[in-house]
């Protein structure tokens, strides 16, 4: 399928999910919540959300607990440098898969 | 009205009938005087429109690509270092598709320093994706900057309206200036496809991947290289824009009729000149000379060359047996960049190699170098028995 029915002859952006492309394929480390030590999740109320309130790319979730779509989160790692109880480890994606797959 | 004015105030007064909204400049040698005008022409109330003050000609060509986003109708004039110095910024208003229009004040490029005429400066921004027209006179100067905007508009290409810098740009010669309701009639208010809209927050030429991808509508939305092959596409198709616009010109104004390449005895000639700019009316004057002495010469003026007519300038070629390019630029290491692109349209419209004439490059006025039309006439005279001195750069004295 190409794009020569495209409405712009240019490169246009609107916000919303995806408009940069699939760019959770940049990523080289993962962002892993433990939900032991999440705010949100412990408490079982809308509390904090310093990760979802400082992504970038706004893929973290103001939800209990806090969900990041892997789809697009780069791997930039502010959330695991912003949240207050360290409960975001930014993990190695060979070192996940290994993990995961093995 | 006809008035006796600089070619620099006939690309202002181009510039005020085109009822540019934006005009942002710098000034260099020998553009100065064209935004000097305007900018007097708008401090006077006489032009409605903004005149933003840069501190640089980068600065002067974001502030044109960032009103034209907006949906502004944009100018901007530079020359020489000016242009070189813009040229990131040359490339990013063709990729973005803005109908800007620049004159360049054609001069030569540093180092040495040098604040004269050729063709150098224009020429090396040759493979940026803008339309380049050069105007002969200083009518065509006028003319052609009315038609550039009308050109960018209808294709959402910018534009580059070249001019000799001082042989045009600080000469004075009588010139039509057109009325103002019959520009209106050929120029339309700028309706740019997509214009900037804060309730209506986008991102304009960011990082766009290699790939096609999925939008946020769902529709399968272009990679860099399919918006870099749309502005080739329509750079060629511009080709038959640029004669569709010159005849709607004619019709109202009763000028034009040679928007891609302008012939001058070339119906029974056996040895064309070929030359871009003020160069080729002064071969004009030779040409005569030669044609009185019985040898069948004529001129092929390039007015469009980017995009490159490739098809008219054969068609004008075939038939001859010798051509001879005189350029006022050069693709360092090589030759003149128009003899190259010449060659180049040769070879691909006339299928019988035996039958295409010879092409011989010539160099003149580097630098504001005094082109004597005696100088050419002797070259083009010793041209005709093949025996141009080398390195064929006329007047050079080494």
């Amino acid at each position: 399928m190409g794009t020569r029915g495209y409405r712009y002859k240019t490169s246009h952006s609107l916000p919303g999910p995806g408009d940069g492309g699939n760019t959770g394929s940049w990523r080289v480390q993962r962002p892993v919540i433990d939900l032991t030590r999440c705010t949100p999740a412990k408490r079982g109320a809308e509390a904090c959300f310093a990760c979802w309130l400082y992504c970038p790319d706004v893929v973290v979730s103001r939800t209990i607990p806090p969900e990041i779509d892997y789809k697009y989160c780069k791997g930039c790692g502010i959330c695991a440098e912003e949240c207050p109880t360290k409960a975001i480890a930014m993990v190695d994606e060979s070192v996940y898969h290994e993990h995961v797959e093995g | 009205m006809h008035i006796i004015e600089t070619g620099n105030v006939a690309a202002a007064l181009g510039v005020k009938l085109a009822g540019v909204q934006v005009v942002a400049a710098y000034p260099i040698t020998p553009q100065t005087p064209l935004t000097e005008k305007l900018s007097e022409l708008i401090e006077a109330g006489e032009m409605d429109a903004r005149y933003v003050p840069v501190e640089s000609e980068h600065s002067a060509l974001a502030v044109c690509i960032g009103a034209s986003s907006a949906g502004a109708r944009s100018f901007t004039a530079t020359s020489a270092n000016g242009l070189l110095y813009m040229h990131e910024q040359v490339h990013w208003a063709a990729g973005a598709r803005l109908p800007i229009v620049m004159c360049v004040a054609n001069r030569a490029v540093g180092a040495p320093w040098n604040i004269w005429n050729d063709h150098q400066d224009s020429i090396s921004q040759r493979d940026t994706g803008w339309i380049q027209i050069y105007s002969c006179d200083h009518q065509q100067i006028i003319d052609d900057t009315l038609k550039a905007f009308r050109l960018a508009e209808t294709t959402s290409i910018p534009v580059m309206v070249c001019y000799d810098g001082y042989l045009l740009s600080h000469t004075y010669m009588p010139f039509e200036v057109p009325e103002q309701e019959k520009v209106e009639q050929f120029l339309p208010p700028f309706h740019p496809s997509y214009a900037l809209d804060p309730s209506s927050p986008a991102n304009l030429n960011t990082v766009t991947l290699p790939e096609i991808r999925t939008d946020v509508h769902g529709e399968m939305a272009h990679g860099y290289m399919e918006i870099r092959y749309l502005l080739q596409e329509d750079l060629r198709k511009a080709v038959q824009v640029v004669e569709e616009i010159d005849a709607a010109f004619q019709e109202i104004f009763g000028r034009g009729g040679a928007p891609l390449v302008e012939p001058y005895r070339c119906d029974d000639a056996e040895y064309v000149v070929v030359g871009m700019g003020s160069l080729t009316y002064q071969l004009w004057d030779v040409i005569e000379t030669l044609r009185t002495e019985g040898h069948k010469i004529g001129v092929l003026g390039v007015r469009l060359y980017r995009p490159f007519p490739d098809a008219a300038v054969a068609a004008a070629l075939r038939g001859a047996r010798g051509v001879f390019v005189m350029e006022k630029a050069l693709s360092y290491g090589y030759e003149g960049a128009l003899c190259s692109d010449l060659k180049s349209a040769l070879y691909d419209h006339i299928p019988d190699k035996s039958r295409a004439p010879f092409v011989k490059g010539l160099v003149a006025g580097i630098g504001g170098r005094e082109i004597r039309t005696a100088d050419l006439t002797d070259t083009l005279r010793s041209g005709l028995v093949g025996s141009i001195p080398e390195p064929g750069w006329i007047g050079i004295q080494l």
